[in-house]
């Protein structure tokens, strides 16, 4: 309904122009990228295409490579080789171009806790340069969508989980991006807010064209929302296709059970980094 | 600019919010101001130094600032790990200006506890010479802005905390306790002298009593170049560094 509204009132005039702006492009074109971190090859040459206005999964075991992948796609890591076009633009060279046109939600919550969830946005729309007038009312438009309108003051740290995440993806989408990342959007939440979530995205992607690109642990998240999936593994894609498709080249009767005949069933021990054990210890000092 | 305005003012927004912190970081200096002071104070008079408050104060703001400039820089790690880090470094917004911002937001906060600091040992008994206290405040800026770049750039290079223990008791506690905040650097033997001399707290701490205490051993023009230079310089490699994050 909201999402509508927003259409039928002429607001997205941003997305129009990005729309027109890349019209033959692919949204998202991956060419042998391959990323080293000295010995180790977390990522090996894989290439990718993502159509726009596509839902697209990117599946994997723990360590497989996606959070790498999406690092270099989203401009925050350098590939070791390969080729990456976002919307055209190159995430290497032009980082800003690219930049402008997606929007994210990390796997880590990003946002400042000590700051109210209209902080968060009014920070968001000044560092992407949304216009005052623009950035205020498509503010209140997003909070109003996400149901986070009455609790806008509060600050982020008195937020449960799913408000949080609700938050997120209000802030990625503040700037009118084209494509919008999620990594892993949807853990540690309870069914419900994981269904309403999935519905707003799905309603975004129809209504406003917007490419999808996500990660998840949930097989059955992937089935329903995605139109195409990717699963690496060992930094390799090793197939790619519809959910059906990865069903019946594997002969099972569920993604999940395709994912494992595919990955295999031993569990991945992901080496812990500094970062693993900070995140292990915030977890426990918050109980999220 | 908006981008530079933006993080000075998230870093300003997120320490007037926590009391506690603000609270807790005067514990120190309190406690060098009523055991040192009041501890050596007598000591210090005997031997023909005059009022050691008057001596110490400017030295435990300088602390009070050391410490509150590092840590903010520092903080960076934590906000490069989970964060807001990630989400400003996604932003069409250069690298600099995202520096700039957050550790101007770090200096500014940490000349507030300067100031905070300065308060207290008025309580204690400091009477200052409040005629030069606008060069004391630029002083304390200045020491601010430094130290908080120096934290930036240590945290750049670093992943997480594992490192932080070896910072505080291998470059914050020998900065400050080499500074001459807590005793004269005349009458110290010279390997101490020539330290000191290395240390660049010492020219903070030497401009803040040459302002508050009026008594100094280079002078207001050695001491202002001093911190103006190394603060310039460690800027750049703030940047520099910052600018090599990946994450």
């Amino acid at each position: 309904m909201h999402i509508k509204y927003l259409l039928a009132k002429g607001e997205n005039k941003g997305i129009i122009y990005s729309m027109t702006e890349v019209k033959e492009a692919t949204a998202i074109s991956v060419t042998d990228l391959t990323k080293k971190f000295n010995t180790f090859t977390a990522v090996d040459h894989i290439s990718f295409t993502v159509k726009h206005g596509e839902i697209f999964a990117f599946l994997g075991p723990n360590g497989a490579g996606k959070s790498t992948t999406i690092k270099m796609l989203t401009t925050l890591l350098m590939p070791t080789s390969g080729k990456i076009l976002i919307n055209g633009h190159n995430p290497v060279k032009e980082q800003d171009a690219v930049r402008r046109s997606f929007g994210i939600v990390f796997q880590d919550p990003s946002l400042d806790e000590e700051l109210t969830a209209y902080e968060n946005m009014e920070f968001h729309g000044v560092l992407y340069k949304v216009p005052k007038p623009l950035r205020r009312k498509r503010i209140q438009e997003l909070l109003s969508i996400m149901e986070l309108s009455d609790r806008k003051d509060h600050l982020v740290k008195t937020f449960s989980g799913g408000m949080r995440r609700r938050l997120e993806i209000a802030r990625g989408l503040l700037h009118h991006p084209t494509i919008f990342f999620l990594d892993e959007p949807t853990i540690g939440l309870d069914p419900q807010t994981r269904n309403q979530m999935w519905s707003y995205i799905e309603t975004l992607n129809k209504q406003e064209q917007i490419t999808i690109f996500f990660t998840t642990h949930y097989m059955e998240e992937a089935e329903r929302v995605a139109q195409r999936i990717a699963i690496i593994d060992h930094g390799k894609i090793i197939t790619e296709g519809t959910a059906g498709a990865l069903k019946a080249q594997t002969k099972t009767d569920s993604l999940e059970n395709a994912f494992l005949a595919l990955t295999g069933k031993t569990i991945r021990e992901e080496q812990a980094s500094g970062v693993e054990h900070l995140r292990m210890r915030r977890q426990m000092f918050r109980g999220r | 600019m908006r981008t530079i305005y933006i993080l000075w003012l998230r870093q300003i927004k997120r320490y007037l919010r926590s009391r506690s912190r603000i609270i807790g970081s005067l514990g120190q200096p309190a406690l060098f101001l009523v055991a040192l002071g009041f501890g050596f104070g007598p000591i210090f008079q005997k031997a023909g130094g005059g009022n050691y408050i008057t001596f110490l104060a400017p030295g435990v703001i300088a602390q009070g600032i050391l410490f509150t400039a590092i840590f903010s820089g520092i903080e960076l790690i934590w906000d490069r790990q989970f964060g807001f880090l990630k989400e400003t470094l996604v932003a069409p917004v250069s690298r600099f200006e995202i520096m700039i911002g957050r550790t101007l937001g770090g200096a500014t906060i940490a000349t507030l506890q300067g100031v905070i600091v300065f308060l207290l040992t008025l309580l204690i008994g400091f009477r200052p010479d409040i005629a030069l206290f606008p060069v004391a405040l630029v002083m304390m800026f200045l020491i601010a802005l430094l130290f908080t770049s120096l934290g930036t750039a240590i945290a750049s290079m670093l992943e997480d905390f594992q490192g932080f223990q070896l910072i505080m008791n291998f470059l914050v506690m020998p900065l400050f306790f080499l500074s001459g905040s807590l005793f004269p650097l005349n009458s110290a033997p010279p390997f101490l002298k020539i330290i000191s001399h290395i240390d660049p707290l010492t020219y903070g701490v030497d401009g803040l009593r040459q302002s508050l205490s009026t008594m100094s051993q280079f002078g207001l023009l050695t001491d202002f170049t001093v911190l103006s230079i190394l603060t310039i310089i460690l800027l750049g490699i703030g940047s520099y560094l910052f600018s090599k994050i990946q994450i």
